[in-house]
């Protein structure tokens, strides 16, 4: 580490408040999204289910995207 | 055009019944007015420097205490709901009942700042230019808070939420106000050009900021 | 944008490319401190607090570039009803916001070696602090909305609201701020930059940024997540109910 000269505490602090803002958005973030694939995971191994999800997995469902019709 | 002026005179009329509202306006700002050299000093020289920066400040206070009710009552009851459906455009109903809030709010505080700035030793050259800022500036305060108004429709708290959510936006105004006021007071400067700009804000205001609240408006009733 | 308007594809995407961006971002935000420490000469002026520049300015370009991204993504709720858009712009705020934060942080600690004072209302800094209740402002009524439509419609006003105030307010607080300038010598603007540091700043700035991206993308996931559970349970309730009647 180089000498930061005399205003060393004013520099270690305010990459010090950065990281540490930084980190804790990330923390709060990532634990969300671990929170809510985890609810995810234990609805659907308890059978609740989605509207969608049954309609993605049934392939007789007509769907607007197909480009020709039969 | 002839709905537009019913619907004035309505909210008018509302308004000066319920008295309450705009006497509540008008004491909030003598209060904060007169505790403030309470918490300064009585140091005269002072109090006339910050004089006309105080009064804005306490002005934009005032008038977002009674923003709430701009569309508050007629939610409560439906007739926002009826006046969707009627004649008028519904930007249009957010601009008159804005317009009701500036006469009935917006140019009493105004006319009642000089009064106020006795107490803060403002200088009796300041006034008028004090009085024709705050008139020139408190049209953009009533429409401006309308968008607050119709964002923060039916939600608790929003009181709180409406002047977070309108404070930031009143920062310009709050600058060129206090600017034309004080220009009088504070040497060569003219105070014309702050003051067309604030002018310019409040038309500004009044042509764009219906058309944001008429989108806010049918965000809350859909 | 059209092919990425599906969740369910977008959420595939993001999950190819949260590792990625991950590594990619950890790795230049290294290599940007190490020549921000070691690489970097010291300013002849200020010595070495110019490296807290490092850090500043690029949260500043993220905290102005969170915004700008917010009133894109506000302009695709309102005008095109993307269906992502209003996700993204509720992932982007409290990143933009954090970014904000840290930029008038650093900015005041860089402020007191250089001119004294932790804080100076001038123009730049003024500006920042407006952006960041601009900020709050959003997060608050995401906040008191509860039902998601209407929170993202009204933000997405609001967004677009401050976005045409951004340039009026500029406007007003750079006049303001000539009006009352002060006689201390404070060099409005900020230095100006030396080549051999605008490798490290460029580094630094790309590497946040692609951090920038990474927490979005886990936002957003975390937000479409949340949405559907909100429908499973949704669904739940309604299935007990229809069993008991």
């Amino acid at each position: 580490m180089p000498d930061l000269g005399p205003h060393a505490a004013f520099i270690v602090a305010a990459y010090g408040v950065a990281f540490l803002a930084i980190a804790a958005l990330a923390y709060f973030i990532v634990e969300d999204d671990r929170r809510q694939r985890r609810l995810i995971a234990e609805m659907e191994k308890r059978g609740v289910t989605r509207r969608s999800a049954r309609a993605e997995r049934s392939p007789a469902k007509p769907r607007s995207r197909r480009k020709s019709r039969s | 055009m002839r709905e537009a002026l019913a619907l004035l005179a309505r909210d008018l009329k509302l308004a000066w019944r319920e008295g309450g509202a705009i006497g509540v306006a008008l004491g909030f700002y003598l209060v904060v007015i007169a505790i403030t050299p309470l918490g300064l000093g009585p140091d005269l020289n002072l109090l006339a420097r910050i004089a006309p920066g105080m009064l804005w400040v306490a002005l934009l206070l005032a008038a977002l205490l009674s923003a709430g009710r701009l569309f508050e009552n007629d939610y409560e009851d439906g007739s926002l709901d009826v006046l969707t459906t009627g004649a008028l455009p519904l930007a249009a109903v957010a601009a008159v009942k804005c317009l009701a809030h500036w006469l009935t709010t917006g140019v009493p505080l105004a006319l009642l700042a000089p009064v106020l700035g006795l107490l803060l030793n403002l200088p009796l050259e300041a006034m008028p230019w004090l009085v024709l800022s705050m008139l020139a500036g408190t049209p953009a305060v009533s429409f401006v808070a309308g968008i607050g108004a119709s964002l923060t429709l039916g939600l608790r708290r929003s009181g709180l939420l409406l002047a977070l959510l309108v404070l930031p936006l009143y920062v310009p105004v709050l600058i060129f106000g206090v600017a034309a006021a004080s220009a009088a007071i504070t040497g060569p400067a003219s105070p014309w050009p702050p003051f067309l700009m604030l002018c310019a804000l409040s038309l500004a205001a009044i042509v764009l900021a219906p058309i944001a609240a008429a989108a806010a408006l049918r965000t809350a009733l859909r | 944008m059209i092919s990425l308007a599906n969740p369910t594809r977008f959420l595939e995407l993001a999950a190819r490319a949260i590792p990625w961006l991950a590594v990619a971002a950890l790795l230049l935000i290294g290599i940007g401190l190490y020549l921000a420490f070691f690489v970097a000469p010291p300013d002849y002026q200020q010595g070495e607090t110019v490296r807290i520049m490092f850090v500043h300015v690029p949260s500043a370009w993220l905290a102005m570039f969170g915004y700008v991204l917010i009133a894109i993504a506000a302009l695709g709720t309102l005008i095109w009803r993307h269906p992502l858009a209003d996700v993204a712009a509720k992932a982007a705020a409290p990143i933009g916001a954090t970014f904000c934060f840290v930029a008038l942080v650093t900015g005041s600690l860089w402020g007191k070696p250089m001119w004294g004072t932790y804080w100076v209302w001038d123009a730049r800094l003024t500006s920042m602090l407006v952006l960041f209740l601009l900020y709050l402002g959003l997060i608050a009524l995401w906040q008191a909305i509860e039902e998601p439509g209407r929170a993202g419609r009204a933000a997405a006003i609001l967004a677009l609201v401050g976005v045409v105030n951004i340039p009026i307010i500029k406007f007003s607080v750079d006049w303001w701020n000539t009006l009352h300038q002060p006689a201390s010598i404070i060099r409005p603007g900020g230095p100006s930059i030396d080549p051999s540091m605008l490798a490290p700043l460029f580094v630094m700035a790309v590497g946040f940024t692609l951090l920038f991206v990474l927490l979005h993308l886990i936002a957003m996931r975390a937000e479409i997540l949340r949405r559907r559970v909100r429908a499973m349970q949704q669904r739940q309730i309604e299935h007990a109910a229809l069993v008991e009647a």
